[in-house]
Formats: C-alpha cells, sequence, structure tokens
C-alpha cells in the first residue's frame, strides 16, 4: 500500500492505495465521489474522464498513484462557485443534452476541456473530439448542439426542440 | 406560441441536476456495511460437460468467504421464461432449463460456473484463477439452419432437437398465400440477416443482495426497467421468497434498451448468497462480462416473398424466419420473434394475404432476447427492404409503390390479427417529403458525383405495436404474466403529490413529463408533483417500461387515478361551499361552483382531507390517495416515414450519412422535447446497427466482439444531425390521452432507410448490415 495526496475539486485529498488501484477507483471508493462513473475496461468509453492538471483524462487508464501531487477535477466540482450549473452542464440541460445521465459526467467534461482548449469549435471538430465518449442514448444530436450552445453559437437552426 | 407548462410543454427536465452535478444514485453507487462482492467464473467454452469444478486451493486464498457452485443451487428453482409459444401443430415450445449457476454443462462462452464471494472485489476475481475446471469440450451449435439438422449437438441434452419452436401464423391463411403467389403478376424474394447486437446500455449491469435477519426480508438493488417483475420471477420461480418478504430496488438506472427487463442469475446469485450468509452482496459486471451475459438482440435470418398483381398491388406476403434463442431461455424471448414480429408483417399496407413462419433455434451462443424495439424492426427491416427491391425491379417509383398500396382506411384489421385504430401514412410521407427535402435530391446527388463521391437515397415506413399490452389477449397468446400498469396519487396535506409507479425512468424523463399531465389536469404547478418509481416497497405492483408503453398505459393508469383524485376532491370542495358536487369544476388549481364566483383552492381542500373537522365524514372517507390499474384494449400504433441520405466513397468503401430525416405520428405529445431525444437515441441506434454494430462467434462459439475494441458502438462523428418532426397527429382512440409511444420508432424505422439508401447509392439490390467499408468496397467490386 502506499500513499497518495491530491487536490480533488480545490481539497485536499489522501487515502491509501494499492499499486493498481485506478484513479476512478480511488475517486469512487476512497473518496466517495460516485459521479465518475465506469462504463468500460477498454478504455474506449468515457464515461470517467476527469481533469487532471487541466486535462481530460480517462480516469480507468491513469493509476491513482500517478495521481500524486495533481490538481484532479470531477464532475462534482464543475458548478459554480454558488452552486448554480456552470455553462456547460447548463447548456445540456437547456437543450437535453442527457437522458440516462450515466456517460454525461464524462461528456460534461470532455466538453468542457474541449472548450477550453478551442473556445468555438465547429460541428466536426465537436463530433471529432468526442471520440472517446460513447452516449447510447442520444444519437448524440443534442449533445453536440449543447456544447455549441455553450460555446455561444446560435443553436436554433439545428432542429426544432 | 408554445406551451410553458402542462401537456404539450417542454420543461427542462428535472431529473438532469442530478446527473450534471454528479449527484445521480445508480446502483453501483450504494455500497452497504458489511459488503462482499462476489466474482462469476464464466465458462471459456461455447459448449462442454462441466467433469469437475475444485474449488479448494481457491477457498484458502486470503478473504474468500465462500465459493459456490452448481451444486448449491440443486434445491433451488431456475430462471423462468414468462412466454410460452405454441407452435404450428398446437404443442407447447420446447422449454430447457437455465440454473443459476451451470449444472452438468455449460452452454456458452460466459456461461457462469461458480461465483467467488470475498471481503474485495479483488480477492474474489484472485481466487476464481485459482478454482480448478475439469471440461470435456463438446462440439458447438453456432449456426442456426447447421443446429437443426439431423445428428447436430444438442444444446439441451433433454430436449428432442436444437428446435424451440416451429410457429405458423396465420396457420389458417397458409394455403391461401401460397394460392396467392401462383397467380402473382410478380414476386420479390430477399434472403437477409438482420444481424445480432449487443444492447451496451452504457451502465453494466449491478447487483447488489442484501438480507435483514431481524425480519427475514431480502432486498435486491438491480439495474432493472421493472423491479415488480424481478420480485415476481425472482421470489415465486426462483429462491421461493413472498412479495412481502422481498424488496427488489432499481434506483437510478443507465438505459436498458430492453436488455434490463429479463430476470438474471446474477440477481438471484446475490439475493441469495446474502441470506445464506447474511451479508450484503454486490457484483458489478464489467463491460467485458456485458457482452457474454447480458441478453443479445435480434439475430434473426429470413427469406421474404412478396407477390404483386399487374397494377402492383400487394397482393401477399410470406415469410420464413430462423431466430436465435441462445443457449437458454431469457425472460420474453420466444414472444419476440413471434407475437412482436409476425403481428407486425402488415406494415403499413394493405396486402390480403400473410403468412409468417419462424423457427426459433438454440444454439451455443449467449440467450437473445427483446432489445428496442424487439421483433418490429426484423419485421419492418424485411418488409420495407423487399418493398424497395420490388420497385427497383419494377422500375417504379419506390415511394409511389409504397403511397400506393397504404392503408387508408380505419380501424383496420390485418391478415395478421392486429386493428390499427388510427394512423395516416400519407401525411407522414407528404411530411416526409418535406422535411427532406427529398425534390432537392438530385441535385444533390449530382454534386456528390462531382466530388467522385456516390450519393442513395433511401426511404422508408414503419408502424409498431405499442403501449404494450391488453392482458386477456397476451394471456391467450402464451404471456404468463399481465400487462397492466398501476399508479398511486397520493396527495399530501399541504396539497404536494407524490405518483407512484409500476414504470421505470432510465433516461426517458418520466420525472418530468408524468407531472404535466397530472398538473394539466388539476390546473396546479408541476412542481407540486413528484414522481416515485423503482421500489416495489413504494409502488404498487407494477409491470415497468419497455414497449414504449410507459405513457401509453403508466400515464393511462395515472389518468384514472387523478380522476378518482378529483371526483373526490370534488365532493369535499362542495361540502366546503354547501354546493352540489355536480356543479363543481376543476380551474387553475380551483374547485369553482360553477356560474358563480365561489371558489376553493387545491390546497384547502386537500388540508380538509386530513384535517376533517369541517367535512362529509358520512358520505367519504378522510384522506386523499388513490390508485388505479389500467389495462389497455388494444395496442398503439405510432407509425412514420423516414429518409436516409448517404454518401460513399468509391475507393474505400467509406459511408458517411448526410442527411436524416424521421416524420413520426405518436398521436398526441406530452413534451415535445423528449420525443425528439427518444427519436434521435432510436436512429443512432438503428444507424449503429445498419452501418457498424455486429455481435459475431467464430464456429467454436468464441465471441469475437467481446468488448469495445471489436463491437463498433456508434459514436459522435458517425453520425448527422437529424431532423425530426412529429407535428402528424393522430390521436390513439383507446387510451385517455391518446397517446401511443415513441421509445422505439427511431430504432425500428432507421435501418431500412440506410440500407435502402446505401444500395441506391451502391445500385445493388442488397447489402448486408452491418454496411462496414470492407462490405461496402466488396460490393462496388462486384465480390458480393
Amino acid at each position: 500500500m502506499a500513499q497518495v495526496s491530491m487536490t480533488v475539486n480545490g481539497k485536499a485529498a489522501s487515502g491509501d492505495v494499492e499499486g493498481r488501484t485506478l484513479l476512478v477507483q480511488f475517486l469512487r471508493e476512497n473518496l466517495h465521489l460516485t459521479g465518475t462513473h465506469v462504463g468500460c475496461d477498454t478504455s474506449q468509453c468515457g464515461a470517467c474522464v476527469v481533469h487532471v492538471n487541466g486535462k481530460a483524462v480517462k480516469a480507468c487508464t491513469m493509476l491513482a498513484a500517478e495521481a500524486d501531487g495533481a490538481e484532479v477535477r470531477t464532475i462534482e466540482g464543475m458548478a459554480n462557485a454558488d452552486g448554480s450549473l456552470s455553462t456547460v452542464q447548463q447548456a445540456f440541460q437547456d437543450h437535453h443534452g442527457l437522458q440516462c445521465g450515466f456517460c454525461t459526467p464524462g461528456m460534461v467534461m470532455s466538453a468542457s476541456a474541449l472548450l477550453a482548449e478551442n473556445p468555438n469549435p465547429t460541428e466536426a471538430e465537436i463530433r471529432a473530439y468526442l471520440e472517446g465518449n460513447i452516449c447510447r442514448c442520444t444519437g448524440y444530436h443534442n449533445i453536440v448542439k449543447a456544447i455549441m450552445a455553450a460555446a455561444g453559437q446560435d443553436v436554433s437552426k439545428i432542429a426544432a426542440e | 406560441m408554445p406551451k410553458d407548462h402542462g401537456i404539450g410543454a417542454s420543461p427542462k427536465r428535472r431529473e438532469d441536476l442530478r446527473f450534471l452535478t454528479g449527484t445521480g444514485n445508480y446502483t453501483d453507487d450504494i455500497n452497504l456495511y458489511g459488503q462482499l462482492y462476489v466474482h462469476f467464473l464464466r465458462s471459456d467454452v461455447a459448449h462442454g460437460k462441466l467433469n469437475k469444478v475444485d474449488t479448494t486451493d481457491a477457498a484458502a486464498m486470503p478473504g474468500v468467504v465462500r465459493i459456490f457452485t452448481g451444486a448449491d443451487f440443486a434445491g433451488v428453482g431456475g430462471l423462468p421464461c414468462g412466454w410460452q409459444v405454441t407452435d404450428k401443430h398446437g404443442q407447447p415450445m420446447q422449454e430447457p432449463g437455465h440454473p443459476v449457476l451451470a449444472q452438468g454443462k455449460v452452454r456458452h462462452v460466459g456461461d457462469p460456473i461458480a461465483a467467488v464471494v470475498a471481503e474485495t472485489y479483488e480477492q474474489a476475481r484472485d481466487a476464481a484463477e485459482a478454482i480448478a475446471l475439469d471440461i470435456e469440450e463438446l462440439p458447438a451449435v453456432i449456426d442456426m439452419k447447421a443446429a437443426l439438422k439431423d445428428g447436430a449437438p444438442k444444446v439441451h441434452d433433454e430436449l428432442t432437437s436444437n428446435l424451440c419452436y416451429d410457429w405458423g401464423f396465420v396457420e389458417e391463411n397458409k394455403a391461401a398465400t401460397d394460392e396467392a403467389f401462383k397467380n402473382a403478376a410478380h414476386v420479390t424474394t430477399l434472403e437477409l440477416v438482420n444481424n445480432r447486437l449487443v444492447a451496451n446500455p452504457m451502465e453494466p449491469r449491478v447487483a447488489v443482495g442484501d438480507y435483514n435477519r431481524s425480519t427475514d426480508e431480502s432486498t435486491l438493488y438491480t439495474t432493472s426497467q421493472n423491479p415488480h417483475v424481478i420480485r415476481l420471477l425472482m421470489g415465486a420461480f426462483v429462491l421461493g421468497i413472498p412479495e412481502h418478504k422481498l424488496r427488489v430496488v432499481a434506483p437510478d438506472v443507465g438505459g436498458g434498451f430492453g436488455t434490463k427487463i429479463f430476470h438474471y442469475a446474477e440477481e438471484a446469485f446475490c439475493t441469495f448468497a446474502a441470506r445464506q450468509l447474511k451479508r450484503p452482496v454486490k457484483w458489478t459486471s464489467t463491460r467485458s462480462e456485458a457482452f457474454m451475459s447480458d441478453a443479445h438482440g435480434r439475430d434473426h435470418v429470413t427469406k421474404i416473398e412478396l407477390a404483386l398483381d399487374k397494377d402492383n398491388n400487394f397482393t401477399a406476403i410470406r415469410t420464413e424466419t430462423y431466430a436465435n434463442m441462445g443457449a437458454y431461455l431469457s425472460t420474453f424471448a420466444p414472444s419476440v420473434p413471434t407475437w412482436l414480429h409476425g403481428t407486425l408483417m402488415a406494415g403499413n399496407y394493405r396486402t390480403p394475404l400473410i403468412y409468417v413462419n419462424v423457427k426459433a433455434v438454440f444454439t451455443n451462443t449467449v440467450p437473445v432476447d427483446a432489445y428496442r424495439g424487439a421483433g418490429r424492426p426484423e419485421a419492418t427491416y424485411q418488409l420495407e427492404r423487399v418493398i424497395d427491391k420490388a420497385a427497383r425491379e419494377l422500375g417504379v417509383d419506390p415511394i409511389k409503390l409504397r403511397r400506393q398500396n397504404f392503408i387508408t382506411q380505419f380501424p383496420y384489421a390485418t391478415p395478421v390479427a392486429v386493428e390499427y385504430d388510427t394512423g395516416n401514412y400519407v401525411a407522414t410521407m407528404d411530411k416526409l417529403e418535406e422535411i427532406a427535402d427529398l425534390s432537392g435530391f438530385e441535385a444533390r446527388r449530382k454534386a456528390s458525383e462531382a466530388k467522385g463521391k456516390l450519393r442513395g437515397l433511401g426511404v422508408n415506413c414503419y408502424i409498431e405495436a405499442c403501449g404494450i399490452a391488453p392482458s386477456n389477449l397476451v394471456g391467450q397468446l402464451g404471456a404468463r404474466a399481465g400487462l397492466y400498469e398501476s399508479a398511486t396519487v397520493r396527495v399530501n396535506a399541504t396539497g404536494s403529490i407524490s405518483v407512484m409507479t409500476g414504470s421505470h425512468s432510465h433516461g426517458q424523463g418520466h420525472e418530468t413529463a408524468f407531472p404535466q399531465v397530472i398538473a394539466e389536469m388539476l390546473g396546479i404547478d408541476e412542481s407540486m408533483i413528484e414522481i416515485v418509481h423503482g421500489d416495489t416497497a413504494k409502488g404498487p405492483m407494477g409491470m415497468g417500461t419497455y414497449g414504449s408503453r410507459s405513457l401509453a398505459v403508466g400515464g393511462s393508469a395515472m389518468v384514472r387515478a387523478t380522476e378518482k383524485i378529483i371526483n373526490k376532491a370534488k365532493k369535499i370542495a362542495a361540502h366546503l361551499m354547501e354546493a352540489s358536487d355536480a356543479d363543481i369544476e376543476v380551474k387553475d388549481g380551483k374547485f369553482h361552483v360553477a356560474g358563480t364566483d365561489k371558489s376553493v383552492a387545491w390546497g384547502d381542500v386537500t388540508l380538509a382531507a386530513y384535517v376533517p373537522h369541517n367535512y362529509p365524514l358520512e358520505d367519504i372517507e378522510p384522506g386523499l390517495e388513490e390508485t388505479a390499474f389500467y389495462d389497455p384494449s388494444n395496442f398503439t400504433y405510432p407509425s412514420g416515414a423516414y429518409a436516409c441520405e448517404v454518401e460513399v466513397d468509391p475507393d474505400t468503401g467509406r459511408v458517411t450519412i448526410e442527411r436524416f430525416s424521421a416524420a413520426d405520428d405518436f398521436g398526441n405529445i406530452i413534451n415535445p422535447m423528449i420525443v425528439s431525444g427518444q427519436v434521435h437515441g432510436g436512429i443512432g441506434q438503428g444507424i449503429g446497427q445498419a452501418l457498424l454494430e455486429g455481435c459475431v462467434y467464430d464456429d467454436n462459439g468464441q465471441l469475437l466482439t467481446g468488448s469495445y475494441m471489436d463491437y463498433a458502438m456508434p459514436r459522435a462523428s458517425d453520425v448527422p444531425f437529424y431532423t425530426v418532426d412529429h407535428s402528424c397527429v393522430t390521436p390513439c382512440t383507446h387510451n385517455p390521452l391518446g397517446v401511443k409511444g415513441c421509445g422505439e420508432a427511431g430504432a425500428i424505422g432507421s435501418p431500412p432507410a440506410f440500407i435502402n439508401a446505401l444500395t441506391d447509392a451502391l445500385g445493388v439490390r442488397d447489402i448486408a448490415m452491418p454496411a462496414t467499408p470492407e462490405r461496402v468496397w466488396r460490393a462496388l467490386q462486384g465480390l458480393v
């Protein structure tokens, strides 16, 4: 067992982990941050995406020990300081960008990372960036639309509802 | 001006707040004090004799509490099948046993052999590797037609063959149908495969069993679309626990698409083991396990023939289908290729004679059961593909051929035993031509050709039977359950309302949409109404969510219960205002005496019900809570017309979807935003089936597509924005809301639209799903 320490959603967090403990396990099991989900075992689905030092990372593909000393942000840390939804979160609600909600934390984390890198992405850039996030409910229509709206683009012409 | 509340409005979903902030409560988020973890050792061969399972070394591994094998379930029931199909000779289907853990034989890769329960998940997995298995591998049967040959290895030794049933429908129509083919001016024949799919809700299945020694009660937390059904099946048939000692909770569930309807071995195991060990037992599926243990979908091999007269009127349809059941009968598996498939073969068309033959076959593969659409996509795919092929053979416009044969008079009794109450197929096709800009297609085709690309247009219609189902009818057809739904409307003293429903929401937005209905009826704010679902301890018996039934059946139960509430509340209001209850009207959250300015507020009436100081106690009881069970009198029949435009790169075989349009008639719409979302998702899954997804076994029964590395799930870059419309409305005539259901339409209507477009682009009569670049390239080289 090794001790790891990191900053998670602005707060110091530490714990004893096995060498094989994944970051996503540490977040879910040690810190009880269950908003980060596990949807596969081959690093494909993206339900576990978090930010590590500002970059989108699949938390199932990183050992907890590798995140020692890092700044980690999860879906629980995405709302504004006053508790209101962030621009991306609000856009997902406004445009019905989620149904069952299971992929949603990863989608929000990826979308936020995309907009930090590229504040005004095209539809094609959004679709390409989401290559590592699978959603089975929405057919992606409203996810892409929500991200365009979060970037401040006019989405009124895309489709009714 | 769109409405901002009530029926027809699109309020933002209230469930989104928890899902967007990471505070949802999915089953894997539940951890109980003293919880143990189970790992299932699964067969890695498709078919084998289980000579010995030696757990001696494994049992001594660190943290291991107990290892269970099939022998531990000797006195326990097997997993039941909920539907008995009768074959064309009047005999019941062959129905093999389905043990919780394998007994004597393993029958598919993934069949659970042993269950290791340990203090940690890792310890359970480590110990499972130390179990010594002696399995004598047997020849496997994978191909359905090979499985039916004389001398083929038998999946179940106790059965006479691998044939589950040979079903003919409608048997009395067979001779006349054959005669019509003899007299046809033209016959179009198509052989096709409806590819095997894995449902893949993003949340893998999870089960947590708990047992309370002080009350002798078991609780199962599970990823289910229908917790009451699981309680019934597991309690009555597997473990012998009466309902009052068994609670099943399905909290937030991360998608279902059918595969979370069924009762699974892991659920029964965790409940059983928790009782044995007196500690909670948790199982969380990995995605790899999901591929080999979640029931799969589709997997039909079909020959369809369409007969036409000299004027291109459809005169008869004849089909022969082989339907894969897999190694065991999953909960509703027998009903999918029969009553959910044969009854839909009329589609949107006047075809006087139809005969459907289905042979259901056991193979050494994962069980196959309902997946989004369940039988109806298979029916639609055959019919809409053969019509397109006929149009091309005859040199007629495929839309004109459809229009010419549309059913236009309703109600319409089909030759396959159902009666469509309403529909307007001309209107949805007109709407489709408009929203898909079909008149602009030729210009777009030329533009694609100028870039060196091939462009194709595919159009099709669909009909489905939703709102399942009338209990007395399905009982005659072999269902071992009723298919009503229940609702309890509990009005609290301060006027807020809790609605307990047997429907389950796992993405459909019930918590937002259902209050819109009740708010409309009572004229109160939606925020006063909360939907409670997913817990057998909270609501009355319910049948759950599948078959686009939640609003049509569950919503109807809510309407009936709310009507009872209104009737009683009127009596209270009448008493408070010293009026006759016949004169009371409900409007804007108040009870008015008709023709006067007298009124009493909703909250005053509800308070009086619970503080009955001034109350007609001699006539009615205190309190304001009502329950209704609604059993539909017919199915509902949503319909629509879809169009797809594809572009093909002839050098690589890569296909891109340039436009996709859907014009649906869902009857009345409660929440247009949610309806559009359901259609988007269905189209995404249908495109997945047609373009990308296919579950593949090799000849030995090894699952070649066992993870997201091998099974191609649709990604955002595989699909376009969709144009959807549901402004064509013919309300359902037999339920109080006039609704039909929208959950499966997209998945039913989109595969034939895509393949019709692709065959148009390629100039071929058929191409198999999924249309991978290799298949497309081969088709272009004439190598198919």
